[in-house]
């Protein structure tokens, strides 16, 4: 992420901070959000407030740590084929 | 009486066509023939619109119908976008076999029956390996011959049941078909090869990536939505369907997450939207058959823009990792603002035209109780936007300075790429116009304040995800094996085997058996042979004198 040369605003730590804290801003504002704008849970838990967040965040880290396990077996030289 | 000109011939006719003319009549034709087999396809009218006999059949060779005009004009569009995109870059020929192939794909979306469906079917698999071959190099031949072997088995597969099923109910019709016999199996099997469900899966993430920058934007688009098209028309509610869809959305979530190669990111991607589409036809209700095929149309759309972007990108470097590429925003904003959009519809981001056809599958789910499938939708949905929604463009366009500076795309892959994100945008904030255009009326309404909100926690908490585990998520330059190791590794090795096993039982036939036999033949010719004592021919004489020998012999013994 931190490029050697800042040719180009969007590169350049500062904005790069910047989104970093806009970023958690906006997360902030999505589950604050709830307090006035009722998400209808169909089943139940996705009644819970926050639900959303949890579930997205938790499912992201679950398919990264699957895909990584099966990385161990799976994962070969690019040139596997090519011999 | 033909009253109207089938859509699907008017782009065989430009597919030959564009391999007579040159120039700038050759752009226009491979430009408007899409136009126009459009405008045909809003020509045909509802139920059979044509009979005609072929062998001993009579077939409907175009049955109109909003379901199949649906895909009917996806196609059309497409086959128009991808023209455009490539017209001046591509080569003639992969020009004409495109136009051949969407053709296939339109003669199937108006088949009123079997024969013409698989006809039009096995015109697609042969212009579609023509596409994979295009691509050039060793490569793309060698993933075209894996690509052909598998259709072509799966054409057999199809094959086998459609004439089952002609001989034992005399009806070759398309409509919905009970899973209840060999035949009928047989015509889902071969659907899903086609369909790209695992195992047999291998075949996209193989052959796609391996085509040109060109090809591989035309290939995302016919073949596996035809087979969802035929999907809701023969087995609409197949219970089945539902876990091999979800089983693609995963496959094709995880094996993203693992590859390093920009357009095999994509292919999988494939997978896992056709999925999601599977799952629906699987729930069999009219919303569910409503959000498989408007997802089947949103998705045609960007994915091809996904596919376009990385065409561009491809086209312009020439180089297809992750791990050689990044940090091209600088030099090539066009296509990265419209990959970026492509990427946002396809994580089905509120405004998108992703989420306002995923709802509708997400909403059958809730409609039929389905608590375990809808939130595995929903975790799939976060999983979507981590291996393609940010994924793509991250490592394709920021992750770090490559030090490459390309021009942007060249103006016709602008020009593509804008229609399609406008495309992409306009399906997301129009959704009414839009399911208007589906087999069933909607009721449903994407966009309510709770919804939106839950879209956006689970899409932004992914993303905080991704970001968090950014070194995991780090690409190296290797490759993940697929189901495609079976016939690309393990058949080889196992037949190379089968060969030293052969020469074995061969090299011992020849110490062990041979000298005996050859032994045991000279022994018998020394006296069997021409000149062995019981072989050789006696003269005259000596013959008469054994003869007369017997003769008195036996007059002896019968005297006696």
């Amino acid at each position: 992420m931190s490029a050697p040369n800042h040719d180009h605003w969007l590169s350049r730590p500062s904005t790069i901070r910047g989104l970093w804290i806009a970023f958690a801003i906006v997360l902030a504002f999505t589950v604050a959000a709830e307090l006035f704008i009722d998400i209808k849970g169909y089943f139940g838990v996705d009644d819970w407030p926050g639900f959303g967040a949890i579930y997205g965040f938790g499912a992201c880290v679950a398919m990264v740590l699957v895909a990584k396990a099966l990385g161990v077996l799976l994962k070969r030289r690019d040139d596997y084929y090519h011999d | 009486m033909i009253e109207l000109l089938p859509p699907a011939l008017l782009l065989v006719a430009s597919a030959l066509l564009t391999g007579v003319l040159r120039g700038t009549l050759r752009d226009a034709v491979v430009l408007l023939a899409p136009l126009a087999t459009l405008w045909l396809i809003w020509q045909v009218p509802d139920g059979v619109v044509l009979t005609a006999y072929f062998l001993d059949y009579s077939i409907q060779p175009i049955e109109g119908g909003p379901l199949r005009r649906l895909f009917a004009s996806i196609f059309a569009f497409m086959a128009f976008a991808g023209a455009l995109f490539g017209f001046r870059q591509a080569k003639w020929y992969e020009l004409s076999a495109a136009q051949a192939y969407a053709a296939g794909a339109i003669g199937v979306s108006f088949a009123g029956d079997l024969i013409t469906m698989f006809l039009f079917w096995e015109l697609m698999a042969i212009f579609s390996t023509v596409v994979v071959w295009c691509g050039g190099d060793a490569r793309a031949r060698a993933a075209g011959i894996r690509y052909a072997a598998m259709h072509l088995l799966g054409g057999v597969i199809l094959k086998v049941g459609i004439e089952g099923l002609m001989v034992n109910t005399g009806s070759i019709e398309i409509r919905a078909l009970a899973l209840d016999s060999f035949e009928t199996w047989m015509i889902l099997l071969g659907i899903l090869v086609n369909v790209a469900a695992p195992p047999i899966s291998a075949w996209l993430p193989d052959a796609y990536p391996a085509s040109s920058p060109t090809g591989s934007v035309f290939l995302s688009a016919f073949t596996t939505k035809t087979a969802v098209l035929a999907l809701i028309l023969l087995f609409p509610g197949a219970d089945i369907l539902i876990p091999i869809g979800l089983a693609m959305i995963f496959y094709g979530i995880i094996f993203a997450l693992l590859e390093n190669d920009v357009r095999r990111i994509l292919a999988y991607s494939i997978v896992n939207q056709v999925g999601f589409m599977v799952c629906a036809v699987g729930i069999g209700t009219e919303t569910a058959l409503n959000g498989a095929a408007a997802h089947a149309f949103a998705h045609i759309i960007y994915k091809a823009l996904l596919f376009m972007s990385a065409g561009a990108v491809i086209y312009r470097t020439g180089k297809h990792l992750c791990t050689d590429l990044g940090g091209l925003y600088r030099t090539m904003p066009v296509t990265a603002v419209c990959g970026i959009i492509g990427a946002l519809a396809i994580s089905s981001f509120p405004l998108t035209s992703g989420f306002t056809t995923k709802a509708l599958i997400s909403q059958s789910a809730v409609e039929q109780g389905m608590t375990v499938v809808y939130l595995l939708l929903a975790a799939a949905s976060a999983g979507v936007f981590l291996h393609a929604g940010i994924k793509f463009p991250w490592f394709v366009f920021f992750q770090k300075d490559s030090g490459l500076r390309p021009e942007d795309a060249p103006w016709n892959m602008k020009a593509a790429m804008v229609l399609m994100a406008g495309a992409c945008l306009l399906l997301g904030i129009f959704p009414g116009q839009f399911y208007a255009l589906l087999p069933y009326a909607v009721t449903y309404e994407p966009y309510t304040a709770g919804k939106v909100l839950f879209y956006l926690q689970l899409l932004l908490f992914s993303g905080l995800a991704f970001f968090l585990m950014l070194p995991w998520m780090q690409r190296t330059l290797t490759i993940t094996l697929d189901v495609d190791w079976l016939w690309r590794r393990a058949l080889p090795v196992l037949w190379r085997l089968g060969q030293r096993l052969a020469d074995a039982v061969r090299a011992g036939y020849h110490a062990a058996i041979v000298p005996r036999v050859t032994n045991l033949t000279r022994r018998l010719t020394a006296h069997l042979g021409p000149n062995g004592i019981l072989g050789r021919s006696w003269q005259i004489g000596t013959t008469a004198m054994w003869v007369a020998l017997l003769l008195i012999s036996y007059v002896a013994i019968y005297a006696l």
